[in-house]
């Protein structure tokens, strides 16, 4: 299909493509062996200014913008879904800065960010506060120029590889969700350490860490927005960055389905090529005909963003549930194609399935986006 | 550090097809690439240029959608770069080739001033001659270094180069201006960045013809070439081959038979 892309828009996707295929399926498999962070390919991204289409011009970037960030994302991530994520979680991490930064904070933080220099990361989830993001523990207590943080974070993509952290934290606990508010907590300030490494299913290339505040003092001019602005934060982020987990649903998907079509075409069964037989030909039709209907979707949903439609949460969360849906779809049908093949490690497909998997779960399950979705409804009715 | 790197747009493919009549290369919907040989060279000078400042200039001789091939040395880091077009250049042979090339360099030697370094790949990857670089240092009177590996060292105008060989590799100090053309292991050239591709879009290229440059239109092109291709063939498939079994005493005898026989 024809999305209608600026020349800017194919020059992003010419290049994602071409770091996907040149540099990061070749090795998509060692990292998620490994478990190691694929810094080489950090880097690639970093010189071909992909960390700069989330970032304003004046800071060093070439223009926030959630459809360009989608268009790198989701062809990054048709090679791996696991490395693409350490890009998205930077602009996640990044995304709370740009929105309520202040000018010093933002000359301070996003020049290096955009350059790829160094990576961001963003800690909410705690180990009793996931779907329920008010029950975070973690707390920030003034002390003259300083915040002093206690608590852990837990489930934090990035972790202990990005230099620059937005971290949730409660200021007002008698308050409760009123009462959380953002920080910029850079790594190696005193008292801010790393836990448990998360040994995970998918996205392996990823790294997936516990943050520990033991009396961590923050600068106050640290501080994004203002006390109390925590949460408000968090979903304006959230609206913002949800089209790009979609994206890299969108992009595993993509990678999936290619998987499948190749595959069937070489495997021969009964004397032809499986793709021959209308059973397959019929699974490949609704995978591409729902990744398509989830691209249009996702698409539509970055350009409202990027347009500066303010009442997005809702599509937002529309995008993230659909294409993660469809991606998990997607890649079971690739796999079982596969038979019995794709459910060996020798074939990259048993891969797609298990990175798919948490593009249902974090960044809001997509039963909190129905959540969303419900909520907004009803809203929307009684207005 | 200013630099001049020479590339060829070549197809992309290594099934190269042949037009029997004309003794020329097919290049209908074949994708045009620059020649692999020739990205270490771009790769080269711009290493060079962020090592030593300066400047980096790309030229290319060739029809006008050439010009494709420049923007993407512009997207990796050129800064300039120069399309040498005219039917008059149509069919030369390397010699032709090398002395356009030598015009064009001595020209904007004359407009931009001096150079030090002049890049090009080993060999184009569709004619295989590894003949125009030698050429274009022979029409210039430049030292020359082919084969270049590694560019060691460049001070007080000088350079010390390693050159590979079938053996291991000579190191060599050459003075400056010189041309080097340079093998694959010299380094792994870089992806283009989105600020160079952006910039490769809007970048203006300039167009030399043999009037631009001053070159005897009887020198280049057809018409200057020294050689002529008289025939251009696919050389025959090499048959299967033959497969003796039996003892070894017999599988030999039968073999020193066949080769009394068929071949010698």
């Amino acid at each position: 299909m024809n999305y209608l892309l600026t020349e800017e828009q194919k020059m992003i996707k010419e290049l994602a493509h071409k770091i996907a295929e040149e540099k990061i399926r070749p090795v998509a498999a060692h990292y998620d062996k490994t478990e190691e962070y694929p810094w080489e390919i950090i880097k690639v991204l970093a010189e071909a200014d992909l960390f700069g289409l989330f970032i304003p011009e004046e800071y060093g970037g070439l223009g926030t913008s959630v459809m360009n960030l989608c268009l790198a994302t989701e062809e990054l991530s048709r090679a791996c879904g696991g490395i693409a994520v350490c890009y998205a979680a930077s602009a996640l991490g990044t995304f709370p800065i740009i929105l309520y930064g202040n000018d010093a904070q933002k000359k301070k933080y996003l020049p290096d960010l955009a350059k790829g220099k160094k990576v961001a990361a963003f800690g909410l989830t705690e180990p009793e506060a996931g779907s329920d993001a008010s029950a975070i523990k973690t707390t920030a207590r003034k002390e003259g120029n300083y915040y002093v943080l206690n608590g852990t974070k837990h489930f934090i993509t990035n972790g202990g590889e990005a230099e620059i952290y937005t971290i949730i934290a409660m200021t007002d606990k008698s308050k409760g969700a009123r009462g959380a508010s953002a920080f910029i907590v850079e790594k190696g300030m005193k008292g801010f350490s790393f836990g448990k490494k998360e040994d995970k299913l998918g996205i392996r290339a990823s790294t997936t860490m516990e943050l520990i505040f033991d009396n961590c003092k923050v600068p106050a001019e640290n501080l994004l927005g203002k006390e109390g602005m925590g949460f408000i934060i968090t979903m304006k982020t959230f609206d913002m960055s949800r089209p790009g987990v979609a994206a890299q649903a969108l992009g595993i998907a993509q990678g999936a389905l290619e998987l499948a079509i190749r595959y069937a075409r070489q495997r021969q069964q009964f004397g032809k090529p499986i793709s021959s037989f209308q059973g397959i030909q019929w699974m490949l039709a609704d995978m591409a005909t729902e990744i398509e209907a989830a691209r249009a979707l996702v698409y539509a949903v970055a350009r409202a963003i990027d347009a500066g439609e303010k009442d997005i949460g809702s599509a937002s969360a529309m995008a993230k549930l659909f294409a993660s849906d469809v991606a998990f779809r997607v890649c079971d049908n690739a796999l079982q194609i596969h038979g019995g093949y794709g459910y060996m490690k020798d074939y990259p497909i048993e891969k797609y399935l298990r990175d798919a998997k948490i593009t249902q779960i974090y960044e809001g399950t997509n039963q909190i986006q129905r959540n969303i979705i419900g909520l907004s409804m009803i809203k929307e009715l009684v207005k | 550090m200013n630099i001049i790197v020479c590339i060829k747009q070549v197809p992309e493919t290594t099934d190269v097809r042949i037009n029997p009549e004309t003794n020329t290369l097919i290049r209908d919907g074949v994708k045009s690439i620059i020649n692999p040989f020739d990205m270490y060279a771009i790769e080269e000078a711009v290493r060079l240029k962020e090592r030593f400042g300066g400047t980096v200039t790309v030229i290319t001789m060739g029809p006008p959608q050439a010009e494709s091939a420049l923007r993407e040395a512009i997207s990796m880091g050129a800064d300039e770069a120069i399309l040498i077009s005219d039917k008059a250049f149509a069919g030369g042979d390397t010699w032709a080739t090398a002395n356009t090339l030598s015009h064009a360099i001595q020209k904007i030697a004359k407009e931009k001033g001096s150079f030090d370094i002049i890049l090009c790949g080993k060999q184009a990857s569709d004619g295989d001659t590894a003949q125009v670089g030698p050429g274009i240092a022979a029409f210039l009177d430049l030292p020359q270094v082919t084969y270049v590996k590694k560019i060691e060292e460049i001070k007080n105008q000088k350079a010390r180069v390693e050159r590979m060989t079938e053996e291991g590799f000579d190191i060599l100090e050459t003075p400056l201006p010189c041309l080097f053309t340079v093998v694959k292991e010299i380094n792994e050239p870089r992806l283009p960045s989105l600020k160079g591709m952006m910039r490769a879009k809007s970048a203006k290229i300039i167009t030399w013809t043999a009037k631009d440059i001053g070159v005897d239109a009887q020198q280049v092109g057809l018409a200057g070439s020294r050689t002529t291709v008289v025939k251009i063939f696919h050389p025959p498939q090499r048959s299967g081959g033959q497969k003796l079994v039996g003892e070894p005493a017999e599988v030999v005898d039968k073999l020193v038979e066949l080769l009394k026989s068929d071949i010698v």
